[in-house]
């Protein structure tokens, strides 16, 4: 099929080379964990455990909060000690479940393996998904099982498998794809059953030709999975934006792919939802890239949801001296961390610490209108327009150019040769035209 | 570890290399050579054109930003030299300091810092300077001088004559070659007729003619152009569509013939070529028309924007008042760009789904 991509982005350096060789090494059992109720898109999990009670690696403490939800198991055997709130790596304190780990790690048998697992059905695959607390892992953090089951009337015909990975520093899911591309393709075969999509499509970079020939090996018997090498560019592991690469249709941001017939899932998910639906393994531990120039031995860590960072970063030979800057993600769409005292949650695919030299801190200059954060803008937005707007506060003249079409993937900023907080002004613009178009709504419902 | 200042800001935390003042210095960079021809054909009053009006601009943007409480930043700096050397580029070399360091000030207190500084300004400052100097002082800067090469040439030959004759060289009022073309054409004479007493292509693209100090070879004009291309400072959008515009409306209207022994306007008999070397166009559009500041920000509008400059270049040339007119159109233009801009707004992705 011939590959068109998507219009715009950019070629950051990548940075892979440190940990493209790692392998997947079992971080070391946590003393502590600290699980979030929100890890997740979508209402907050309740707990069902209460302090001072005996949890078993794998047992459920909270219950998903409504549909688009998630359940959120431990991920250690011990005791409850706090429910309360704790820094969470979005930048605020959130309530999470402390556990003490008793050092025994004991498995909880609650969700048991299925042999036969092949012939499940779809209804009972998503109904482990859904069990199993699994969300999109690329980062994103859509509960699986919402993506699983489409509206009546809605037709799935393409599964893909998100193995873009276009983030710089990033190799979790290169790592997987190399390491793990049996079970991969194992939990491929089974979301497609789910959706019953006629085909599933496993797509990634061509510069991980390694992943790609690993992956094209695994799925070799099964005729309906096909692997396909796209083109270098950020954002291109972004959901609509692959979609366009791979099928040439784009999806303005206000639809779902399913819309199209095509459900996008993370690679990592699906060898969570194999996992899952084939051994009964809940979603309580994921791969995390630990790297950038602060980290003295980068690393891939199989690490436990709950595990606070500074812990994952001892362990890969602690950080440096000069280290001023901490982000949970990639460089482009990460978050940067106040305090390394905050757990790893379902959607950590990586821990970065640069050094003060690595770390740009600047104001942003005038816009000289050279036009590049338009050219670069995947989503063919009047960045550099809407950033002028919201600027002098003309938040109406951004809604009118489309600001809520933003995907916040970093490109305006990171060509913006004023070092203008380009993805900043579009941020926002889109919080102030919500807040906006909330108000209207009160008013109208008065 | 644990009480560690980290830095917390906003995605992405990371970065391009490059900065606006990088940019404006590489636009000096590609000025250069263009600088060194000015040298080579007009020699030091050259020269003294560009500092006068470089250090003006400079101070100006300095003052200007002390008056409006800013702090002056490398970009600002940088950009106000590309403005000193652009406008001196569209003057001549005899022009007196002073007009130089008047224009160059207008350009960068009025038509810069007037509209909000580096980024707003509609205008591009050196026209601006050039166009308000025209206005000014007419005499002077029409005070066209024939190039270093051209007076030894011409000496040579009257020194063969007389010596007496070889003095007069210099006092003599010097028509350039679009000036020459002017004149023709208003006389509705064919340009062969009058090809003897134009220059040849060859010497108008290396510039071995009068005219501006910095616009007259295409030649070093864009090595420099080439330099801001392989940097993807400029793209070819502008600088295309407007050296077309010209060349296909100077050739359609622009020549006559002889009907019956009468001269006659005749369409498809100009001189496209001409028109493209001879005059300030490459100059203004590789390096005045793609200013980033006063130009469309998406390659539909730049295209527009260029063939509007083209033309409105054709029209002053042809049927105006002045024998040159790409200071005009791309000012003409420049009016025009938030227009352009609003009506070129880039595809939005998914803007065709279901349709």
């Amino acid at each position: 099929m011939p590959t068109t991509s998507f219009k715009g982005g950019i070629h950051p350096p990548y940075f892979k080379e440190p940990t493209r060789e790692a392998e997947i090494r079992r971080a070391g059992l946590p003393k502590i964990v600290r699980i979030p109720l929100q890890q997740h898109i979508g209402a907050a999990a309740n707990p069902v455990v209460q302090l001072g009670h005996h949890v078993k690696r794998g047992q459920l403490i909270a219950e998903p909060g409504g549909y688009v939800s998630a359940a959120v198991h431990s991920s250690v055997s011990g005791r409850v000690t706090a429910i309360r709130s704790f820094p969470h790596p979005s930048g605020t304190k959130l309530p999470a479940i402390e556990i003490e780990s008793d050092g025994w790690d004991t498995p909880c048998e609650d969700l048991r393996p299925v042999a036969d697992y092949l012939s499940l059905s779809p209804q009972e695959i998503v109904e482990r998904v859904q069990r199993a607390g699994i969300v999109g892992l690329g980062g994103a953090t859509f509960p699986t099982h919402v993506k699983l089951r489409p509206p009546q009337g809605k037709k799935i015909h393409t599964l893909v498998l998100n193995g873009a990975e276009c983030e710089p520093f990033l190799t979790c899911d290169f790592r997987l794809m190399m390491e793990r591309a049996d079970e991969i393709i194992q939990g491929a075969f089974l979301l497609r059953k789910a959706v019953s999509a006629e085909r599933v499509i496993i797509a990634i970079e061509d510069n991980k030709p390694e992943a790609i020939e690993r992956m094209s090996e695994a799925a070799l018997p099964l005729d309906e999975i096909s692997v396909e090498g796209l083109e270098v560019k950020y954002p291109q592991g972004s959901e609509l934006q692959l979609i366009k690469s791979i099928a040439g249709v784009e999806l303005p941001k206000s639809k779902l792919p399913l819309e199209a017939g095509f459900v996008v899932q993370n690679v990592g998910t699906a060898l969570a939802a194999f996992e899952a639906v084939a051994k009964g393994k809940p979603l309580y531990e994921r791969v995390v890239t630990v790297a950038g120039g602060g980290v003295n031995q980068p690393c891939n860590f199989l690490a436990r949801i709950g595990t606070l960072f500074s812990d994952l970063l001892d362990q890969a030979g602690g950080i440096a001296e000069e280290s001023a800057k901490v982000i949970m993600g990639g460089p482009m769409m990460g978050l940067a961390q106040h305090t390394v005292e905050v757990p790893v949650v379902k959607g950590t695919s990586g821990i970065l610490v640069f050094r003060q030299s690595e770390v740009e801190v600047s104001e942003g200059l005038a816009c000289i209108r050279c036009g590049r954060c338009e050219t670069h803008c995947p989503a063919g937005l009047p960045t550099g327009r809407i950033g002028l707007a919201v600027e002098f506060g003309k938040f109406g003249i951004a809604e009118r150019l489309a600001a809520m079409e933003c995907i916040e993937c970093g490109c305006c900023s990171y060509v913006c040769p004023s070092r203008r907080p380009m993805t900043h002004y579009l941020r926002a613009a889109k919080a102030e035209i919500m807040r906006r178009r909330e108000r209207e709504r009160a008013v109208g419902a008065k | 570890m644990q009480n560690r200042l980290l830095v917390v800001s906003s995605s992405p935390h990371f970065r391009a290399k490059g900065s606006t003042a990088r940019i404006m210095f590489d636009v000096v960079l590609a000025l250069l050579p263009a600088l060194v021809g000015s040298w080579l054909f007009f020699r030091w009053r050259a020269l003294a054109v560009v500092a006068a009006s470089v250090s003006a601009a400079v101070g100006t943007e300095w003052l200007m930003l002390r008056i409006r409480k800013r702090k002056p930043t490398a970009a600002d700096v940088n950009s106000a030299i590309v403005t000193g050397i652009l406008l001196a580029f569209c003057l001549t070399s005899t022009l007196p300091w002073w007009a130089a360091v008047i224009g160059s000030a207008f350009g960068i207190a009025i038509a810069k810092h007037c509209f909000g500084g580096l980024g707003f300004n509609i205008f591009n400052p050196a026209l601006a300077g050039r166009i308000f100097l025209m206005h000014a002082y007419l005499v002077q800067m029409t005070d066209w001088t024939p190039t270093y090469f051209e007076k030894k040439e011409a000496g040579a030959t009257r020194v063969a004559l007389s010596p007496e004759a070889s003095q007069g060289v210099d006092g003599e009022s010097y028509a350039t070659p679009l000036g020459i073309l002017k004149e023709a054409f208003l006389q509705k004479r064919p340009i062969s007729e009058i090809r003897e007493r134009l220059p040849g292509y060859w010497r108008l693209f290396v510039g071995n003619v009068g005219g501006c100090l910095g616009e007259t070879s295409a030649l070093l004009l864009l090595v420099g152009a080439a330099y801001l291309l392989w940097r993807r400072i400029i793209r070819l959008h502008i600088p295309l569509s407007f050296l077309v515009s010209l060349a296909m409306l100077t050739w359609i209207f622009g020549g006559a013939r002889m009907v019956g022994g009468e001269p006659r306007m005749h369409l498809f008999h100009g001189d496209p070529l001409f028109h493209v070397l001879a005059g300030g166009a490459v100059l203004g559009a590789f390096f005045m028309a793609t200013d980033m500041v006063t130009s469309p920000m998406t390659p539909k509008g730049m295209v527009i924007f260029g063939f509007g400059c083209g033309a409105v270049t054709a029209v002053i040339r042809l049927w105006g008042g002045f024998p040159e007119g790409v200071s005009y159109s791309i000012f003409l233009m420049n009016m025009c760009v938030p227009l352009i801009d609003r009506f070129t707004m880039p595809k939005l992705f998914g803007a065709n789904f279901g349709k």
